[in-house]
């Protein structure tokens, strides 16, 4: 199996990558770890005239905090996000997730911007941009927009990115305030999509209420959803019992899984409000735990 | 003393393990030039000139053609040809005959039958080229109703998948029945109970890691042909060839190298090696095909898809009486069942398994549809899977049913040790077994009364555990050959034996090794028989020039045969020996004695002659009136088949939530005989218990009701990987063969035939109280979370 | 295209169509055929090679995206006559049938234990999950790689000892 031809070029600067997307518009594809494009390559569903290959530019990979924000280069690799441990207590979603992408040789190629801008519904990372609220760096030739993961998923491999942006980073606001998360994935192997999965990602407040909750559905849906209704109930109350059943019956009720070889829509509806009811337990009990 | 004799033990224990004779766990000798990546396999072949083909499939299901347009493809700068059917057509090779009596389309002509049914090749100096001119090779279609189940197949009215066939008015293939009607009629008319199941085997598939493909050579001015094939039986192949191609039987000579698994894929002739021949012919240079694992899932040998229902009768003291069992069997649209042709649902009928049933009635009946023709044994001995899930599902409902402990059920219907060899109620002879043995060994091993408890504990919980039990029994090691061939050829197997003038042997063998350790396990049977350490033991196999005619590797048969050919021409050799050894002491032969390698004469056990010796002498120092040479075939035809057994037991845990099983764990105990070396034997269990696993939990290859293939590359057919695969406790017990030479049965496919059932009634054991009886495979988690909240259980 | 990189240490310089896949120019190109097809969708890991030492899948990797990097495969693990710890482990605990993923788990394990030196089973596992292996039921690929972990933890322990 192998792609159709193709004209490739790797610059050497950013500047270059933009003023070719420009030049090319929907002819051309970028590619950066490849993991999801290439098998579309080989699979002749994608065909482009021309793939323009970002790995040379310098500046697009890493894991930094800085001024409030966690902020990974969208080249950075998934695997690289897997062992960036001092996340632990501020992100636990992300690594929670990261492990839980395809599997450890894709993680070593795969991007964490590719993923996001691939937007496939089942792709892990785009539920766990919902959830804690990311923001999305995106460079044209003719500028700079940063916009928010929520809006940004619009349908199957379809988002707010034109053809001729490619995102340069991922943003993360993380203010004060003790923070849990984490991500369970229903996959039946290594490797696999998800049939569903649930990113959740909580922040208390001084007084132990629950300040914030972002909640981001995998999988169950035409893109990564953002379970609204059932952060709302959240926001501002005690983490009982009864508060996360309510929140996750609405995660439930957020998500418009359809029917196919992995289960009924019933089914997958339900796998989300457990997850959603389990992780919130999890994500509360770390942020319970962790310092402020 | 005490220092000598544990110095003589270890010395003797040395001798042993230098020799690699039977019992020992020998290192393979094969495994250097595949730890090197010098494994030399299929697509590794290149040869000069060579072209290289792409197939072109059917997107539907049924359809009528129309027409095939070919010229924007062959508009491309390295395209050769684009060979259609109805070139094939002009050389009488459209159509070619299937391992079952049938025909099959080598590409399609008239109709399509199944999606991704061979259409059209496209042949290219690149594969690159070729596979970018077979995105130009238009057909025109005219869709046609697409039948996706057999069920609908035999239904009145439905539309006739195989109208080409002269006779054929419906989508009937065949009706067959094994063992007594009347008795078991009578049998069920005093049944104190009656205990019914109904389940389906769905289709999966072997899917070898290696797909299947060819080198074809033909050389226009020799004539020969020389095919590098993925063949499990290349001796049967070249036969085939000859018959389907009209191809000089002397001039082919097929080449299977190493073979990157196997599982039954690779024993049918598939259209690809027919049309890449034919091409080599045509063209004059070589033609590569290797199929990409789209083509490899979608078109060739799937597994079992049988549908079946049966039940069982109960006397009032809990004993089986009688068995029934219905089955409906889809077999796609060719009937290409790789089976021995007197038995049109393979050895189904050994669905008595390990209990004694004195009565028993099975009904098959085959249909056509419009889906991948094949029915091939995936890790199995010709539908002997289908057949030991069935009744060991059905013993599990009847142990439900009766109250009982499924081990309890089990040991009180058990063959008994003493009643071998035993006559079954359809018509098998079981060689030897010891089930209640097997089943004791793994409950120990188990710990399952105390499993039992924790059950209780938990079930009170309102937590999910089951324990699976299956009791397998096989039947594997086809012949002997008057009552089992394959396109006539009856089952028998060969083994070819030299030792050189320095004492090294080249043994050859008509099997073919997919992975199994041929190289190592038949060198050890040499090094038992003759005393010729197994490291100067060289095995070949494969090439059809240079190895015994022989009916290759399927069906456990490997040892059973190949193996027993093997012992066998080793003693031929041995007895020989004794005539060069009786000429070099000057003696009688008749009191020539042989033991590990030496001959002595009777009395003088320290003036010994070794194998080697004998040997030199054989070329160079032979009584008159004595053939030199030390060298010897068999071609060994056995007397029954062997029936290795054994006992399999699983745990799991069921999340209530999201339905998921896991299984926490997996005792497999086989009695496979005796075991010539024990580490490749464990290999081969860890390995089938796997591809059990898969198939319980994930492996699915399923249509949807146009006929699209849902299962078509390893996104979507789901392999085991090592994480969500159990970690085996394994066990054994020896139950030698009593007809086989050294007392082997077969193992390859013991651990796939006997572990679904284990896994499955692991999962019904956890959910029965709730009253949920059955849950087809494979058992995924959203078939277990519909049951349990069709039974009101939620988390 | 030109693309130019290191495999099992020596600099290859060749010419490419980009859309030429790493594992068809290692296996046709190279002529280095110990790197095997299985899948082609990027599952099974048959093609897996070392990519500036990570394991990576060279079935989905464009021949350009070598350029300047560093390449190892099956070929390149016995050194000098020198079998691996790693193709030792397999050898020495049945850890390959058919020998079709051997390549792929023999790097993905050496990969691991230079990571990890002393692994657990779990992360064994875990580690390998990326690959197939359709003979062995994976038990005695595990058993092989804790084989070579052991020996490179014993081969340090005599260096300082």
């Amino acid at each position: 199996m192998f792609p159709a031809a193709f004209d490739y070029i790797a610059p050497g600067a950013l500047d270059e990558v933009l003023s070719l997307l420009s030049q090319h518009g929907d002819d051309a594809k970028v590619l950066a770890g490849g993991q999801s494009l290439i098998p579309l390559l080989k699979l002749r569903f994608a065909a482009p005239v021309i793939v323009v290959d970002i790995g040379r530019v310098d500046g697009l990979e890493g894991v930094r905090r800085e001024n409030g924000h966690v902020r990974i280069g969208a080249r950075t690799r998934h695997r690289d996000v897997e062992s960036a441990s001092d996340l632990r207590g501020t992100l636990d979603v992300l690594l929670d997730a990261a492990p839980l992408i395809s599997d450890p040789l894709i993680r070593n190629m795969g991007t964490v911007g590719g993923s996001v801008c691939h937007a496939d519904p089942a792709g892990d990372w785009g539920a766990v941009m919902l959830a804690v609220g990311a923001e999305f760096v995106v460079k044209s030739a003719g500028g700079e927009r940063v916009l928010p993961a929520a809006g940004f998923f619009e349908g199957p491999f379809t988002t707010g990115l034109h053809s001729d942006e490619v995102m340069t980073e991922i943003r993360i606001p993380v203010g004060a305030g003790r923070s849990g998360g984490t991500y369970l994935k229903l996959e039946r192997k290594v490797g696999d999509f998800a049939s569903v999965a649930a990113a959740v990602h909580v922040v208390l407040g001084g007084d132990g209420r629950i300040a914030t909750a972002g909640i981001g559905l995998c999988a169950v849906g035409a893109h990564s959803i953002k379970a609204t209704a059932a952060e709302a109930v959240l926001a501002g109350q005690e983490p009982t019992d009864a508060v996360i059943a309510e929140a996750a019956r609405l995660a439930g009720e957020a998500a418009e899984p359809k029917a196919d070889i992995r289960g009924s829509a019933e089914y997958k509806r339900d796998v989300a409000r457990v997850f959603v009811q389990r992780g919130l337990h999890t994500a509360i009990n770390r942020a319970q735990g962790a310092a402020a | 003393m005490a220092v000598d004799t544990t110095e003589a033990a270890a010395a003797s224990e040395a001798a042993r393990q230098a020799m690699g004779g039977i019992g020992v766990s020998l290192a393979r000798k094969e495994d250097a030039r595949f730890i090197h990546g010098q494994g030399h396999y299929v697509d590794d072949v290149v040869l000069p000139g060579m072209l290289h083909m792409v197939i072109v499939r059917s997107p539907h299901a049924h359809a009528r053609i129309k027409g095939i347009h070919s010229s924007a493809a062959m508009a491309i700068p390295g395209v050769v040809a684009v060979v259609t059917g109805e070139l094939l057509a002009q050389h009488k090779l459209a159509w070619m005959p299937t391992l079952s009596g049938d025909t099959q389309a080598v590409l399609a002509t008239d109709k399509v039958r199944f999606q991704g049914q061979e259409v059209a090749c496209v042949i290219a100096e690149t594969k690159y080229i070729a596979e970018d001119a077979a995105q130009l090779v238009t057909v025109d279609y005219e869709p046609l109703q697409a039948i996706t189940t057999p069920q609908q197949a035999i239904a009145p009215g439905a539309i006739v998948i195989r109208d080409e066939k002269e006779g054929q008015t419906d989508n009937k293939i065949y009706h067959w029945e094994a063992g007594d009607k009347d008795a078991t009629d009578a049998a069920f008319a005093r049944a104190a109970k009656v205990v019914s199941l109904e389940t389906f085997y769905p289709r999966c598939h072997p899917s070898p890691l290696e797909t299947c493909g060819c080198v074809a050579d033909l050389d226009p001015v020799t004539g020969n042909a020389t095919i590098y094939m993925t063949s499990q039986a290349p001796h049967a192949h070249r036969t085939l060839f000859a018959i389907v191609a009209g191809l000089p039987e002397e001039k082919i000579r097929i080449i299977s190298p190493d073979l990157g698994g196997g599982f039954g894929n690779k024993v049918p002739i598939y259209p690809g090696y027919v049309v890449a021949t034919a091409a080599s012919l045509l063209i004059g240079r070589p033609v590569k095909w290797i199929e990409d694992r789209t083509d490899n899932l979608i078109s060739t040998g799937f597994a079992r898809d049988y549908y079946m229902d049966g039940s069982v009768a109960i006397d009032e003291n809990g004993k089986f009486i009688g068995l029934r069992v219905n089955l409906l069997s889809d077999n796609g649209a060719f009937f290409a069942d790789a089976q021995p042709s007197k038995f049109k649902a393979g050895l189904f009928h050994i669905v008595t398994g390990s209990y004694d049933i004195p009565a028993a009635h099975i009904v098959a009946n085959g249909a056509y549809t419009n889906k991948a023709p094949g029915g091939v044994a995936y890790r199995c001995s010709f539908r002997v899977t289908e057949a030991s899930y069935f009744i060991e599902r059905l013993v599990e409902s009847a142990a439900v049913e009766l109250g009982q402990d499924p081990v309890t059920t089990r040991l009180n219907n058990f063959i008994q040790p003493e009643a071998f060899p035993y006559k079954s109620a359809s018509g098998f002879e079981y060689d030897s077994g010891n089930y209640p043995g097997a089943m004791k060994v793994a409950l120990d091993m188990l710990g399952y009364d105390e499993l039992r408890k924790e059950q209780a504990e938990k079930r009170a919980k309102g937590e999910l555990m089951g324990i699976g039990v299956a009791s397998f029994t096989e039947v594997v090691g086809a012949g002997k050959g008057k009552d089992y061939d394959i396109a006539g050829l009856r089952m028998f197997d060969s083994a070819e034996l030299r030792v050189h003038p320095t004492g090294k042997a080249i043994l050859k063998l008509g099997v073919k090794s997919q992975g199994q350790g041929h190289e190592t396990t038949f060198a050890q049977i040499v090094a038992e028989e003759l005393g010729i350490p197994a490291s100067d033991v060289e095995v070949r196999e494969g090439d059809t020039d240079n190895t015994p005619f022989g009916l290759g590797t399927y069906a456990s048969r490997s040892t059973p045969v190949g193996g027993a050919a093997t012992a066998v021409v080793a003693r031929k050799l041995r007895d020989k020996g004794k005539i060069i050894a009786a000429h070099l002491f000057e003696a009688d032969v008749a009191d020539i004695e042989f033991a590990k390698g030496k001959y002595n004469v009777k009395g003088s056990p320290d003036n010994v002659k070794t194998i080697q010796d004998i040997a030199f002498a054989a070329y160079t120092n032979i009584p008159d009136g004595i053939e030199p040479g030390l060298e010897g075939v068999t071609y060994y035809d056995p007397p029954n088949m062997t029936f290795p057994f054994g006992t399999y037991l699983v745990v799991v845990d069921i999340d209530k939530g999201t339905g998921q099983v896991k299984v926490r764990r997996m005792v497999a105990v086989d009695d496979c005989g005796v075991r010539i070396n024990p580490m490749i034997v464990e290999g081969q269990i860890h390995g089938g218990l796997t591809e059990g696993f898969g198939i319980a939990f994930m492996e699915l290859i399923t249509f949807d009701d146009e006929g699209n293939c849902i299962g078509s590359n390893f996104m979507d057919y789901l392999i085991p990987t090592a994480w969500e695969t159990p970690r085996f406790e394994l066990g054994e017990t020896v139950t030698p063969s009593p007809h086989h030479p050294i007392g082997a049965k077969g193992v390859g496919e013991s651990a796939t035939v006997g572990s679904p059932a284990a896994y499955v009634n692991a999962v019904i054991d956890a959910l029965s109280h709730l009253g949920i009886t059955n849950i087809d495979m494979p058992i995924t988690s959203d078939k277990v979370w519909a049951a349990l909240r069709s039974k009101g259980v939620t988390e | 295209m030109k693309v130019t990189f290191e495999i099992n240490g020596a600099e290859k310089s060749v010419d490419v169509e980009p859309r030429t896949l790493v594992v068809d120019l290692i296996r046709t190109k190279l002529g280095m055929t110990g790197t095997h097809i299985g899948c082609d969708t990027s599952n099974c890991g048959a093609c897996t090679v070392l990519l500036d030492g990570r394991p990576v899948k060279s079935c989905t990797l464009l021949a350009p995206m070598l350029e300047g990097k560093k390449v190892t495969t099956v070929e390149g693990l016995a050194a000098g006559g020198k079998l691996d710890a790693i193709q030792v482990g397999f050898h020495a605990e049945h850890g390959l049938q058919c020998g079709f993923c051997t390549p792929g788990m023999m790097l993905v394990g050496k990969a691991l234990i230079e990571a990890n030196p002393h692994p657990t089973e779990d992360e064994i596992r875990w580690g390998i999950s990326g690959n197939i292996c359709r003979c062995t039921g994976y038990m005695n690929i595990v058993k092989a790689i804790q084989h070579a972990a052991a020996a490179n933890a014993a081969e340090n322990t005599a260096g300082v000892a």
